[in-house]
């Protein structure tokens, strides 16, 4: 099989590698080092989708990031991406393509229809049509927008692929290795400054792979490929390749995409697919080279239809032609350039030259070479469908406005070039204004706002004397206030052919009668009638005509549409283009997949998973895990065919006529040392502090400086100067930093130290009316009666040879205890308690249970403590001392908190005794009444009660215990349910708290 | 991302800090009479400046100190750090 566009020697691909792949499910090869659109070039196919808006014909237009049609649907190593750019992806074996935004198929596409109808879909079309009526939104609108939006079909699958983050500091980040790129990375790295080089092409050199100059002499490849081989050996320099730097953020931060392995067809399993780096660069080099600029024409999108830089790369780099009777149209010296490299393949091209004739280097040696210039020419417009197949080219009068003589000739491609764009994205998003730069028609960076260096083209300097010059003093001089160091470099000598001055013209007018589309931008569909539209209505500011016609948006970000935009918009409104200003640049410079942005953070790596000592044995005696923030705790432990249900009810239950142990090593826990604690404990707790004993524990409220509880826990005095404070386990982390706010800032007189000791030790309760009978057979060296060790008691003592603290608390509400062994210690503590406790009825019991208890118990937790309530709202105002300050003590007083109807703590009960009532549900008087239906409260725990076998519920209602005894409703709108319930307090069992203390 | 420097520290990643508001906010002493008005100005009212703000930041994954960042809330450029136990100007 031949590829009849494929040069026979030209090209750095590897002619020894055939690589297959299919196109539309057609069958084709390529060879290694080609893009998709290379490949497909040399197959000569040229229509590989259909447009956004009007659905027309669409080829490819560049040869890299610039392209704006050419996205394809792409599958390759087990997936599926949409909008994989042409030109950017590298050929591999088994790759499938696919057209996208047509049907059936690109060749016959029903939606082309819009193109016909191109009357009714002027700028601001969706604006203007979807606007009434507003019931048609729904129904008929929206889906109508939705079908029609985007290109590609994004997978619903999983990605199997790996992503990686990297982070990375370094003296000199260069972006790019063209000229300019190269030398000032060698010269900084010749300084011994840590340089990473990145180059977004799989190649390194940018234009010296396809510029017709020598250095040094060597030719520009040749010397990049020497560069490149100086800078891999030395170990202070990275160099990587298909890494497209693509953000420029605060404080000199730069993000690099890098893609590591899209090109490999195997890899080791533990190479990522793509990987995102996070560069914090003491100096940035911007290198990013420049974009060329199209020229305006009638029907300009047909496919066959070029950059004239991108044709010559195609050649140059690929060995691929893309037509072989080329029609150069151009206003500048450049695209001679592409003119004499066909020749040089025996292709005869024509060149339209928008200049009156006139004499350069290029010219001389275009009309040498016996090359068919047509001078004040250009194309108005092109013919063909899918396919450019002649054109109708124009004499230009003097005014450019108006033509002499009009002619049809045959082609298969036209190259146009509207002169050169330097590509000032990173720049501007480091914060550069940019500044107007006459001499090129485009913009350029002006002062430094960061510390970004543009140089050669990106700069604006495009001769590759001045490129190189910039290059190796930048490097040089940036590198050497960092190094220290500065070693000569000299410059080397240059061969390179002198461009002429451009013409500024970028639009080619219409001969009467005539009425093709123009684009501007081709992603986007917007032509120049869309931005005589947006003018003629009234839009001014250049941001608005953007949003307005969606010029310059979608994934190629205007690279070949902004300045004939904002030339186009200053031509109408009589201004220069440094009036109309431009539009921002916003990161990224190019689409990046959303895998590389999540990285590795994803399934069991989104966070880490904090296990306790215990773990292991929760898994092997089947417990049903639930998450505690990063924790994983036991919810119940599964009995054979036992429910969440049952098993919670059958722990509970043992708990209140037996002993339970529950894994309660979660619980934040804070050392505070310090002569000064008790003091310190006295402010953060709204109940006093200064005279709890040593060996003893205290349940302590801590509140916000808004009146609002934060927190609540036990702290006990270890020794003197020394607590041990508990807190929640979803609050631990808060609770340190407030501590640490204001011992650090507020209070710095007080000689206190706090630290997390979380996961220092290991906890485990023992709550149960056989609890102390346990406990004398843990500790038989150890008193643990209710008098030598009382409620809020606590004692250290030996655990089988292991130290341990001995807390008598309880969350349960029965008789209870909870352990602490060092963390190693924890599997010890808890098999041994296992052990031990066979003779007492002893089972684990998991958070299910562990709610169930405080619930009925009416102990408050965190959906109650959520933000809202103050002590008051949950019955915690006998902890709220009147004598002294505390943090929040002044907010207390404020009128809403004190008004009688404040919801406030209670229980509920069904009124059948059986329905249980789903938290969240709403209180209200009348189920039936008229929305919005007043409500009275929330639902904020639900449980079985093991004690009194029915339902039961903590709710925050208005006028709280005086609605003790009433009637309501509790309606759960997404559980579908409505409960008449019956008010009661919110301590359902042993109000009295004996149990606790007996 | 911040590249906050950490008086402690040195220079470190905004990653390892946490924002803490307004530094100049001073609240009422302990054990002292406040009145309702300057109570609620220390609770709740805060300026919102566009430009340079003094303000606290946590070192949460690293030393664990609160400090001073002087920062300008528009740009982003930040002039100063420093303990709290010292001044900014």
């Amino acid at each position: 099989m031949s590829q009849p566009f494929r040069l026979n020697k030209e090209g750095l691909i590897n002619r020894n590698k055939k690589i297959s792949f299919t196109f539309n499910g057609k069958k084709l090869f390529g060879y290694e080092g080609d893009t998709i659109a290379s490949a497909l070039i040399a197959n000569g196919i040229h229509l590989v989708g259909r447009s956004f808006k009007y659905h027309r014909p669409r080829g490819f237009f560049g040869a890299g990031v610039e392209e704006p049609n050419a996205k394809l649907q792409v599958e390759f190593n087990g997936h599926s991406e949409p909008n994989v750019n042409a030109t950017e992806m590298e050929l591999i074996e088994g790759l499938s393509a696919t057209s996208q935004n047509c049907w059936p198929s690109v060749n016959f596409d029903i939606g082309a229809i819009n193109n016909f109808l191109k009357m009714f879909f002027p700028a601001g079309f969706y604006y203007k049509t979807f606007m009434w009526p507003k019931s048609f939104w729904y129904k008929i609108y929206e889906p109508f927008i939705r079908k029609a939006a985007g290109l590609g079909v994004a997978s619903i699958e999983k990605d199997k692929e790996r992503y990686e983050h990297k982070f990375e500091y370094c003296d000199l980040l260069v972006t790019g290795s063209g000229p300019s790129g190269l030398a000032s990375a060698y010269a900084a790295a010749k300084n011994g400054a840590k340089v990473i080089l990145a180059e977004d092409k799989p190649r390194f050199g940018g234009t010296l792979l396809t510029d017709d100059v020598s250095i040094d002499n060597l030719s520009g490849k040749d010397w990049a490929e020497k560069i490149i081989t100086e800078l891999k050996s030395m170990p202070n320099v990275t160099v990587k390749n298909r890494s497209q730097v693509f953000g420029y953020y605060d404080h000199n931060m730069l993000v690099m995409f890098e893609r590591v392995s899209d090109h490999l067809e195997k890899k080791s399993k533990f190479t990522p697919r793509q990987r995102l780096w996070y560069i914090r660069a003491k100096e940035t080099i911007l290198s990013t080279g420049s974009i060329e600029r199209p020229i305006v024409f009638g029907n300009n999108d047909t496919p066959g239809i070029f950059l004239s830089a991108a044709a010559k790369e195609y050649m140059k780099v690929y060995g691929v032609l893309v037509g072989k009777k080329p029609l150069i149209f151009t206003n500048n010296d450049s695209a001679y350039e592409t003119a004499l490299e066909f020749k040089k393949n025996n292709v005869e091209p024509i060149i339209l030259d928008t200049r009156e004739e006139h004499s350069s280097e290029l010219i001389d040696e275009a009309k040498s070479k016996g090359i068919d210039i047509r001078f004040s020419h250009g194309v108005i417009v092109a013919n063909g469908y899918k396919k450019v197949k002649s054109a109708k080219i124009g004499k230009l009068n003097k005014d450019k406005n108006s033509f002499g003589k009009i002619e049809t000739v045959d082609c298969d491609c036209i190259c146009v070039s509207g002169f050169w764009t330097p590509s000032v994205h990173l720049a501007s998003q480091s914060g550069n204004k940019l500044k107007y730069e006459e001499k090129i028609d485009a913009f350029i960076p002006d002062k430094k706002k960061q510390h970004e260096t543009s140089v050669g083209a990106a700069n604006g300097s495009f001769t590759l004397e001045e490129s190189l010059k910039h290059g190796f003093e930048n490097g040089s001089n940036l590198s050497a206030k960092i190094t220290e160091t500065k070693t000569e470099i000299s410059i080397p000598n240059v061969n390179e052919k002198k461009y002429g001055a451009h013409d500024k013209f970028w639009c080619m007018p219409l001969p009467k009668n005539e009425n093709p589309k123009r684009f501007v931008d081709f992603q986007n569909d917007v032509s120049v009638s869309d931005i005589e539209i947006a003018l003629r209505e009234g839009y001014r500011s250049i941001e608005h005509v953007k949003r307005y016609t969606t010029l310059g948006m979608a994934t190629d970000q205007g690279r070949t549409s902004n300045l004939n935009g904002l030339q186009l918009v200053s031509n109408i409104e009589n201004k220069i283009v440094p009036e109309v200003g431009h539009t921002t640049f916003r990161p990224p410079f190019t689409p990046i997949t959303i895998g590389t942005i999540v990285g590795r953070e994803v399934g069991m790596e989104y966070m880490p998973t904090r296990k306790t000592p215990m773990h292991e044995w929760h898994e092997k005696n089947n417990a049903v895990f639930v998450d505690a923030g990063a924790w994983k705790r036991p919810r119940y432990y599964k009995l054979g065919s036992e429910t969440l249900f049952e098993a919670s009810k059958r722990e509970a239950k043992n708990v209140r006529e037996n002993v339970g142990i529950c894994d309660v090593t979660t619980l934040g826990k804070i050392d505070i040392k310090g002569p000064d604690a008790a003091e310190f404990l006295n402010r953060v707790y709204t109940n006093a502090w200064m005279k709890l004993p040593v060996g003893k524990a205290r349940y302590g409220l801590m509140l916000r400086e808004d009146g609002i509880v934060m927190d609540d826990g036990t702290t006990t005095r270890i020794s003197e100067n020394h607590y041990h404070m508990t807190t929640t386990t979803a609050q631990a982390a808060n609770v340190l930093s407030h501590l640490e706010y204001y011992l650090q800032i507020v209070w710095p007189e007080l000689n206190v130290n706090v630290v997390s000791t979380t996961e220092q030790w290991a906890g485990a309760a023992i709550a149960g009316p056989k609890s102390r009978d346990m406990l004398s057979k843990l500790y038989p060296d150890l008193d643990v009666s209710n008098e030598a060790l009382p409620f809020m008691g606590y004692k250290e003592a030996e655990f089988f040879g292991v130290p341990s603290r001995i807390f008598r608390i309880s969350f349960s509400g029965e008789l209870a205890y909870e352990i602490n062994v060092k963390s190693d210690h924890g599997m010890f503590m808890w098999e041994k308690m296992m052990e031990v406790g066979k003779d007492f009825g002893n089972q684990p019991y998991g958070t299910e249970a562990l709610s169930t208890l405080r619930i009925e118990m009416g102990h408050v937790a965190g959906p109650e403590l959520d933000g809202r309530t103050i002590p008051s709202d949950v019955s915690l105002n006998g902890l709220v001392s009147k004598k002294k300050d505390f943090i929040g003590k002044n907010s207390l007083g404020r009128e809403a908190f004190n008004v009688e109807s404040r919801q406030k703590i209670v229980g509920l009960i069904p009124i059948d005794r059986k329905s249980s009532i789903p938290e969240g549900s709403h209180i209200v008087q009348d189920q039936n009444a008229k929305l919005p239906n007043p409500k009275l409260g929330h639902v904020s725990s639900s449980c079985w009660s093991v004690e009194n076998n029915n339902p039961f519920s903590l709710a925050i209602m208005k006028d709280g215990k005086n609605m003790i005894g009433k009637k309501f409703f509790a309606v759960s709108p997404l559980k579908n349910k409505s409960i008449e319930v019956e008010v009661i307090s919110s301590h359902y069992v042993d109000p009295e708290g004996k149990r606790v203390r007996s | 991302m911040l590249y906050i420097k950490c008086p402690y520290c040195g220079l470190r990643a905004q990653k390892e800090f946490s924002y803490g508001g307004d530094a100049t906010v001073k609240r009422p002493n302990i054990n002292e009479e406040v009145s309702s008005e300057d109570w609620d100005n220390f609770v709740y009212m805060r300026k919102s400046p566009r430009g340079k703000h003094i303000e606290l930041w946590q070192h949460i994954a690293g030393c664990r100190q609160w400090i001073k960042v002087q920062r300008d809330t528009a740009t982003h450029e930040i002039f100063q750090t420093a303990k709290v136990t010292e001044e900014i100007r």
